[in-house]
């Protein structure tokens, strides 16, 4: 036996022993027998509506992913200052399921999880065991400095939503993202190029860029529902935002409606007609990004975090700017500025957390204007705190996407399916655009085959459905 | 001695034994229990539901499609690996002819055996990020060269087409190191005489592996067999790391479909676990089938 063998079975064993771990007495699903957690609970005041045990130690568990964590440290010494007999418990992973999932089988789960990044945890999963705590009470209390306000009234329009099951409010998603089409200000001044409104006019200028040497378009062919975004954006402008609402209900052929047949079939223009770079499909979100910003494609499909994503290999000047896709045409049920904004970077309080108050007022501090404001100083990222911005100096990039949210206001859009299901986006739509956008389908084909991924799901008893409103 | 023999023999029995009755078989006893019940991981709450998650298997179209590229790896890593293995460790010990007397490797043979190991010493994460560089569409080492003989190169990795085979190459490059070292060794114990018999009676190379190396070799390219077979129904680190089954799941493999069923886009660690205990009898039957159908008469020399 050699030593790969070895290694490769104790994988293999530790594979199967995680549904174990910490339970060896027992079965794997036998435990969590340890009371209901929510054991802190304070007297409520008016300093203290969410009655936090003063003394009652927090655990933190944060994802170490692109916001790093130290964001998270000066929310930590907020509370802290708070609640000085309080004991704060941070750490920082980027494994969330490989390391939590046995704490919550447990029954012992910390108080507070950044659930997000490649090993996130589904959250289909975990609302339908009823791991997580109700939020509700934390948005009817009030801000902790901004006055006269309750939390729900403080936060950007969309961000409840996004984290709400069937009207209870179990996820709080701290940043707000914009998802668009990214430019660079100054390759497009450099050749008087300028950004196209509508469709025709963006395929002239793919030929007017394609033409000058620079290949119009790149993407993350190893994440290729990067581009699943533009194209679903296209639709629901021309088709208005049930488009996006019958998709996240899983509607029967919702993938196969008028509206997302004619944004696959205006994008599949981008394919024929050649203009991506060549070997895209091979490169991850990240060699895609670069190859962007070293000026070798002219557009890139992103959300807002792609500056800082960015921010070590841009070159100087190169200034970043987002737009909403463009319009199809006069029929457009949407104007062109409507762009999808939508809340993301989850956390959640488990409901078997200990100190479940804690959790709750911990997600109040970060939602304070101070919070929100080190934040987005911290990480150059908006968060759902509406008007947080105001004083802060931003990056370049990131004066743009506040500028296209303000443009877009009323008619910014979102979709969900996403959040509901999870393998339906990472998996199955994902699959699809990467046969799609690499010109190995045609557009009926693409959206039979998202369609198809679509009806798998809802055909699976054992995922729970969610359905919103429009 | 006798008096204190088993004392001693359990001290050092009695740790390994509890270990691995822990952290081994009782968590594959649980895998069979658990797969017979709809668990989502994240909740002390399962239910039975008997044989539904085999059932459902039955008729996953994703996992059949893991099955099948496990089947050809499985027909395709161990048959190359051992050739070349064999074909490298021939050459190696016993390939130089050229005006010389006896048998010995051809020249240089120390520092290919040297270099042929490198990827053994390499942990397969590094293997891994090592490959996707090379295949890297447009930087790439591959790429470039192909470009720069005026060829061009497809995008490896991003194309279902080529990106199953790219990945395969790399399980027989990232092997063939270990098996040449091994067959290396087995062949040094085989007597020279035997070897020097032949060539005096004329054979040639081929002739000298087919006629008796292999027949000398059979019980190590059985253990091999065996080996490799596993690995094949496998396959998981390398293909996670490199592509994580996509484009369009051309090279998916049945590891990681259990992987992302429990860890990465859901929670059903129930039917993962029945994916589990799919791959355990297929990996044993496997390996009860190579041992069986390799089985020859053993050769002694002395």
């Amino acid at each position: 036996m050699n030593r790969r063998d070895i290694l490769r079975r104790t994988a293999a064993a530790g594979l199967l022993a995680t549904p174990a771990a910490g339970l060896l007495a027992g079965c794997a699903t036998g435990g969590g027998g340890d009371g209901d957690g929510d054991s802190y609970r304070g007297t409520r005041s008016e300093q203290n509506p969410l009655g936090v045990a003063e003394d009652a130690p927090l655990e933190v568990v944060i994802f170490n992913g692109g916001f790093g964590e130290e964001y998270a440290k000066a929310h930590e010494a907020m509370y802290a200052d708070r609640y000085p007999k309080a004991k704060i418990n941070h750490s920082a992973t980027q494994e969330i399921s490989k390391t939590l999932q046995p704490r919550f089988v447990d029954g012992t789960p910390p108080d507070v999880v950044n659930n997000s990044g490649a090993g996130q945890i589904d959250f289909n999963g975990l609302v339908s065991q009823n791991a997580l705590a109700d939020l509700g009470e934390l948005l009817d209390a009030p801000s902790l400095d901004i006055p006269g306000k309750t939390v729900r009234e403080t936060l950007l329009p969309g961000a409840v939503e996004v984290g709400s099951y069937d009207g209870k409010y179990l996820v709080m998603n701290y940043t707000y993202t914009v998802y668009g089409i990214w430019h660079s200000t100054k390759l497009f001044a450099d050749r008087g190029w300028a950004y196209a409104k509508t469709w025709d006019e963006h395929i002239a200028l793919c030929k007017q860029i394609k033409a000058a040497g620079i290949a119009p378009w790149t993407y993350a062919g190893i994440h290729p529902r990067y581009m699943s975004w533009p194209v679903i954006s296209t639709a629901i402008k021309f088709g208005g935002p049930q488009v996006a609402t019958a998709i996240d209900n899983l509607e029967p052929n919702a993938w196969k409606s008028d509206a997302m047949r004619t944004a696959a079939d205006a994008w599949h223009q981008i394919v024929k007609d050649r203009y991506i770079l060549e070997g895209s499909p091979g490169l991850d979100h990240k060699q895609s990004q670069t190859a962007w910003c070293q000026g070798k494609a002219a557009f890139i499909s992103c959300g807002s975090w792609l500056e800082s994503e960015q921010a070590d290999v841009t070159p100087a000047g190169f200034d970043m700017t987002v737009q909403p896709t463009p319009s199809l045409g006069a029929g457009d049920k949407l104007p062109y500025e409507a762009i999808r904004g939508t809340a993301g970077e989850p956390f959640m309080v488990p409901a078997k957390a200990k100190n479940v108050a804690g959790g709750l007022e911990y997600f109040r501090v970060m939602l304070s204007r101070q919070g929100a404001q080190d934040f987005t100083r911290k990480v150059a990222s908006l968060t759902v705190v509406a008007g947080a911005t105001e004083g802060v100096d931003l990056p370049f990039g990131l004066t743009t996407v506040v500028k296209a949210l303000d443009a877009s206001g009323a008619n910014g859009f979102n979709w969900v399916y996403n959040n509901y299901y999870r393998k339906l986006e990472r998996n199955l739509v994902d699959a699809a655009c990467g046969e799609f956008f690499s010109g190995r389908i045609g557009p009926a084909e693409f959206l039979d085959q998202c369609q198809k991924g679509a009806d798998s799901i809802a055909a699976d008893g054992s995922i729970t459905k969610y359905k919103r409103a429009l | 001695m006798k008096h204190g023999k088993y004392p001693l023999i359990a001290t050092f029995l009695v740790p390994p034994v509890l270990l691995y009755v822990v952290f081994v078989v009782s968590p594959y006893l649980q895998a069979f229990q658990i797969s017979t019940t709809d668990w989502l991981g994240y909740s002390a709450e399962a239910n039975p539901v008997g044989l539904a998650n085999f059932k459902a298997l039955w008729h996953d179209d994703y996992v059949w499609n893991a099955l099948k590229n496990n089947a050809i790896l499985l027909a395709l890593v161990p048959v190359l690996t051992i050739v070349l293995g064999l074909f490298f460790a021939t050459m190696l010990n016993m390939g130089g002819r050229k005006g010389r007397a006896g048998v010995t490797g051809v020249r240089g043979s120390a520092v290919y055996r040297t270099v042929y190991f490198f990827p053994q010493v390499l942990s397969v994460v590094i293997i891994a990020l090592l490959w996707k560089e090379v295949y890297h569409p447009s930087k790439g080492l591959l790429t470039s060269a192909m470009n720069a003989v005026g060829l061009s190169a497809p995008t490896w990795l991003g194309d279902p087409r080529t990106a199953f085979w790219c990945v395969l190459a790399v399980m027989i490059w990232s092997n063939v190191g270990f098996y040449v070292v091994l067959f290396g060794a087995a062949m040094a114990s085989v007597p020279k005489e035997i070897y020097e018999a032949v060539m005096l009676d004329g054979a040639s190379r081929l002739t000298t592996l087919w006629k008796v190396t292999i027949p000398l070799l059979w019980d190590t390219v059985q253990v091999a067999w065996v080996y490799l077979a596993i690995f094949a129904l496998d396959g998981f680190i390398l293909v996670q790391l490199m592509t994580n089954g996509a484009p369009n799941f051309s090279t998916d493999v049945i590891g990681v479909r259990m992987y992302d069923t429990a860890f990465g886009t859901e929670t059903k660690f129930g039917y993962a676990s029945a994916i589990g205990v799919v791959m355990f009898f297929l990996t044993l039957s496997v390996a009860v089938l190579a041992l069986r159908m390799g089985k020859r008469d053993r050769i002694e020399y002395s």
